[in-house]
């Protein structure tokens, strides 16, 4: 069994890489798309290193602002424990459950949507945040909002909130890129041919056709590795959770709650889709399975609560 | 000459030995006064809590008298426990005080404007918050008393904690450990 430390580890280090292997993607498009326009391979390296100082700079950003940027865009706002008895009760569970995880007590948040949502984010625990939806707050009962909690407490706790942060920020800003590249392939790549000046053309072809390629290939290497962020983690922060609060039953009934729910909460993107804690952004009847989901089938994530206490699994959620 | 240095060398392992072990024990104990001390903050909160509780529902609770009562008197017994320094007593008057405090919330349910009542809805929520908080503490607790205990009993702690005076400590225990059958009496 993994501990929390080493789950942590394994987060802090594949951060890391996730963070060189944008980078390098970052350079080799900067490189690529300079020789293309410049028709020499010298023209390549300040693009080159343009590129590389982007992305050092994205990750610095989404290191120390991006979850301020992740909560402002999804409009949320700190909860405020004295404004009525589900307040003071969220508030409560934060403490009781940072106690029994002895870690410190993130800033808690409301999303003002009625749609059922969670969702932690943040640098490491010292910087956490949790936002949950007043649809939720107002949903849920005690035992259920502890079960969610303490799925969310789990995943500061492993720092998949940073790996999820970085993903976010490097994903969005890679398709954002390729969006641009493919623009530039279409207006002024089509331009300086016509203008062809002779000398270089060669090259300028291939690095064009390159720099295309990898517009294309990069988002979608970016979404893979976003898909590869979620499922695996998701069981992970159940199980841990339920190890928190000693009580499947709360999280499996907040789960089951959670699928009966057909609302598309409109604030979250397809950047930060994989930071929640069921899939935000699709309808019902797409948030089961396929290869292609970010998040794991509600239905196998309560089984596997259910084989904890040694209940029968469902076939289909709403069956119990 | 030659002799000598086998021997200072076996002396000064063993040195080094008693004295990472004595220092294992030390840092075991204040541990588990550490996590005592967070038990205390929870107790103590839970005793401010329970006379605003009682107050708040006095008025309306009119014939159940006797709950209230034993409320009080297992929140009395609790703190004199607590200023006893002996922990399993004190952990058995906490689970006394507990159930009393459960059969106080259970009979708070029959009483339509109680259960709408803000300030009882509050004082609940915080009550039952602090219940919680004290399971967790009382499970931190008793795990860090397994390890100090695991260590004053093992080798090389054992040789050390009987003359440094590192007691064994007792568990705080969980209510349902030994809970005692209730008594029917029909006299």
């Amino acid at each position: 069994m993994a501990t929390f430390y080493d789950l942590a580890a394994e987060n802090r280090r594949k951060s890391l890489v996730l963070v060189l292997i944008v980078v390098a993607i970052l350079a080799a498009f900067g490189a690529s798309a300079g020789i293309a326009l410049s028709g020499s391979v010298d023209g390549g390296i300040p693009f080159a290193l343009g590129a590389f100082v982007l992305g050092f700079l994205l990750t610095l950003g989404a290191y120390f602002s991006g979850d301020k940027a992740v909560l402002a865009a999804a409009g949320a706002k700190e909860l405020d424990p004295s404004a009525g008895r589900e307040e003071l009760e969220l508030d409560n569970i934060v403490n009781e459950l940072c106690l029994a995880a002895n870690m410190p007590k993130p800033k808690v948040y409301t999303i003002e949507d009625t749609a059922l949502n969670a969702f932690a984010t943040g640098r490491d625990p010292e910087h956490a945040s949790i936002a949950v939806t007043e649809g939720l707050m107002r949903t849920l009962d005690r035992e259920e909002m502890s079960g969610v909690i303490a799925h969310e407490l789990s995943h500061v706790r492993n720092f998949d909130i940073r790996y999820g942060l970085l993903v976010a920020a490097l994903v969005g800003s890679l398709a954002l890129l390729s969006d641009l590249v493919m623009r530039w392939a279409f207006w002024g790549g089509g331009h300086k041919r016509d203008n062809d000046r002779g000398g270089g053309n060669a090259i300028q072809v291939i690095f064009i056709i390159l720099t295309i390629v990898l517009a294309i290939l990069a988002p979608i290497a970016a979404r893979l590795v976003q898909l590869a962020v979620s499922r695996q983690r998701e069981y992970l922060a159940d199980a841990s959770g339920v190890e928190l609060t000693r009580n499947p039953a709360g999280l499996e009934r907040a789960l089951a709650k959670l699928a009966g729910d057909k609302e598309v909460l409109e604030v979250a993107t397809k950047a930060t889709a994989h930071m929640y804690i069921i899939n935000p952004v699709k309808h019902f009847e797409e948030r089961s399975a396929g290869f292609l989901a970010t998040h794991p089938p509600l239905v196998d994530r309560i089984n596997r609560l259910r084989a904890l206490r040694r209940a029968k699994p469902l076939e289909a959620v709403g069956e119990a | 000459m030659e002799g000598l240095l086998p021997v200072l060398v076996i002396v000064g392992v063993l040195a080094l030995v008693a004295i990472s072990a004595f220092n294992g024990l030390v840092n075991g104990r204040n541990r588990v006064d550490e996590a005592l001390g967070q038990i205390q903050v929870q107790l103590k909160r839970r005793y401010d809590l329970i006379p605003n509780l009682v107050d708040a529902v006095k008025g309306q609770m009119g014939f159940e008298k006797g709950v209230l009562e034993s409320v009080t008197a297992a929140r009395a017994a609790a703190v004199n426990a607590g200023t006893s320094g002996d922990t399993a007593a004190q952990a058995k008057a906490e689970n006394m005080l507990t159930s009393s405090l459960r059969t106080l919330f259970a009979n708070v349910e029959a009483y339509p404007t109680l259960k709408s009542n803000e300030n009882v809805i509050q004082l609940q929520e915080q009550l039952t918050s602090t219940e919680n908080q004290i399971g967790f503490s009382r499970q931190h607790y008793n795990a860090t008393v397994l390890s100090y205990n695991n260590a004053v009993q093992t080798f090389p702690g054992l040789l050390f904690a009987g003359a440094f005076g590192f007691a064994k400590r007792d568990f705080f225990d969980a209510p349902d450990a030994e809970e005692a059958v209730p008594k029917v009496n029909l006299s």
